[in-house]
């Protein structure tokens, strides 16, 4: 028995895949969850068997997890907290007369 | 999304660092999810690994007695609606193999604990599918208490627990239902079919209660994990939710729980049942069940048999990996 018998071949191995699925013509893909696979046509097939039973999408994308460069989530308040503050950003900070219209 | 790179930087502090835990307990409080990489203590982690893990198990040995049945459906639409159900079962495993793999475990150690005997599944997969009504009680009970568990869940303070939970509630849905209207069309059919109906209901009743767990007063680690919310209800809440549902369900079809204990108490307009037998439960959790044996063989089984697939999609990905390095070269 090979090394590979006993540990299911090699399929500790495979690495993770992130699945991004489009729901209908003109939307974004939208991360939907993960698995693992042998290569990217694989992780394709098995995304669509795993999240596509229901008629959820009209195109998949898969990208291994590795080549996901994140933001930290110790720099959540450095990079977002700035944002908060300017609610001049917002079309509803405005004034305007009530009685102008198409604006 | 759970890159693997980010969730190896994660400890910073021990368990028993005071503020980090104090922190960590008020974001639950302020009902705000736990993600991969944010601190969490280790009891917490492992709590979370041993549930979520020991769930995808029962997801995926939960395909085994109803698999029983797919050749042997009694028409083209429930064969097509078993093979639908089941196919989803694998997919729920495969959402919450993911979600307890963002905290730091792999698939394929979860796997090999399970086919080692080390990890558990539900106690109710023990229970043999002997007719085909055996089935219809599977979907409206079995499905039924699941998702009575599960329907909290979807709020558990873990992120991607409650992720994978909201999706497969979403999806199990049918499962109770189709169940029920299998069991609904033997309860108003010949005689012998009734019979059959209600002898199902006879073997599941009880093993269905069972499903919640021990009662309130055994189970130590209830109140830690409804102050991390993991759990949102008790077991016998939980238990009591289900009975108050399932027990009209069944009087509408003509069928009666095994339970000469079972009567409605109207002050509190709850259904009272009678005592659970918990030394079955016990012996069934202890590997002593009618089909716990058969059931860890049919998993070794399809495990091994499957790994010339494995292997073979482990090869392939390797050549075409070295052709395109080899094309990338000549040029």
């Amino acid at each position: 028995m090979s090394d590979s018998d006993r540990s299911g071949g090699n399929e500790r191995d495979w690495p993770l895949f992130e699945v991004f699925i489009r729901a209908r013509t003109g939307l974004h893909h939208r991360h939907c969850g993960s698995l693992h696979a042998a290569d990217p046509e694989m992780a394709l097939a098995r995304a669509r068997d795993v999240y596509t039973r229901r008629g959820e999408g009209t195109s998949i994308w898969v990208v291994a997890s590795d080549r996901i460069f994140a933001s930290d989530p110790a720099d959540k308040d450095m990079l977002f907290e700035p944002a908060m503050s300017k609610v001049y950003r917002h079309p509803s900070f405005y004034d305007l007369p009530d009685d102008v219209e198409n604006m | 999304m759970y890159t693997q790179g980010l969730n190896q930087a994660v400890e910073e502090g021990g368990p028993e660092d005071a503020e980090l835990l104090a922190r960590f307990q008020a974001k639950i409080d302020r009902e705000e999810k736990i993600e991969p990489n944010d601190w969490m203590p280790e009891a917490y982690r492992q709590t979370l690994i041993r549930q979520i893990s020991q769930h995808a198990h029962s997801e995926i040995v939960g395909m085994l007695p109803e698999g029983n049945w797919l050749t042997r459906a009694p028409s083209l639409r429930r064969k097509a609606i078993l093979l639908a159900k089941v196919q989803d079962e694998g997919g729920h495993g495969l959402y919450l193999y993911a979600a307890a793999e963002t905290l730091g475990i792999s698939r394929a150690e979860m796997v090999e604990r399970l086919l080692e005997g080390r990890a558990r599944y539900s106690s109710i997969f023990n229970y043999p599918t002997i007719t085909w009504a055996d089935i219809g009680a599977v979907g409206w009970l079995v499905d039924g208490a699941a998702i009575m568990n599960q329907i909290p869940l979807c709020r558990c303070s873990y992120g991607p627990y409650a992720r994978a939970m909201i999706r497969i509630c979403k999806e199990e849905s049918f499962h109770q239902r189709q169940g029920y209207e299998a069991i609904s069309r033997l309860a108003e059919g010949t005689a012998a079919q009734k019979r059959m109906a209600q002898d199902a209901l006879d073997r599941w009743w009880w093993p269905s209660l069972m499903m919640f767990g021990p009662s309130d007063a055994e189970s130590p680690h209830t109140a830690r994990s409804m102050r991390w919310k993991i759990k949102r209800f008790t077991n016998d809440e939980l238990r009591q939710k289900f009975v108050d549902a399932t027990v009209p369900q069944a009087r509408l079809i003509g069928l009666e729980p095994p339970d000469p204990e079972l009567r409605y108490d109207e002050e509190s307009g709850h259904w009272r049942f009678g005592e659970i037998d918990w030394s079955e439960f016990n012996e069934v959790l202890a590997g002593n069940g009618p089909c716990n044996r058969e059931r860890m063989a049919a998993r070794r089984k399809a495990h091994a048999e499957g790994a010339w697939v494995r292997e073979a999609a482990t090869a392939h990905a390797r050549k075409q990996r070295r052709r395109t390095a080899m094309a990338a070269a000549a040029e």
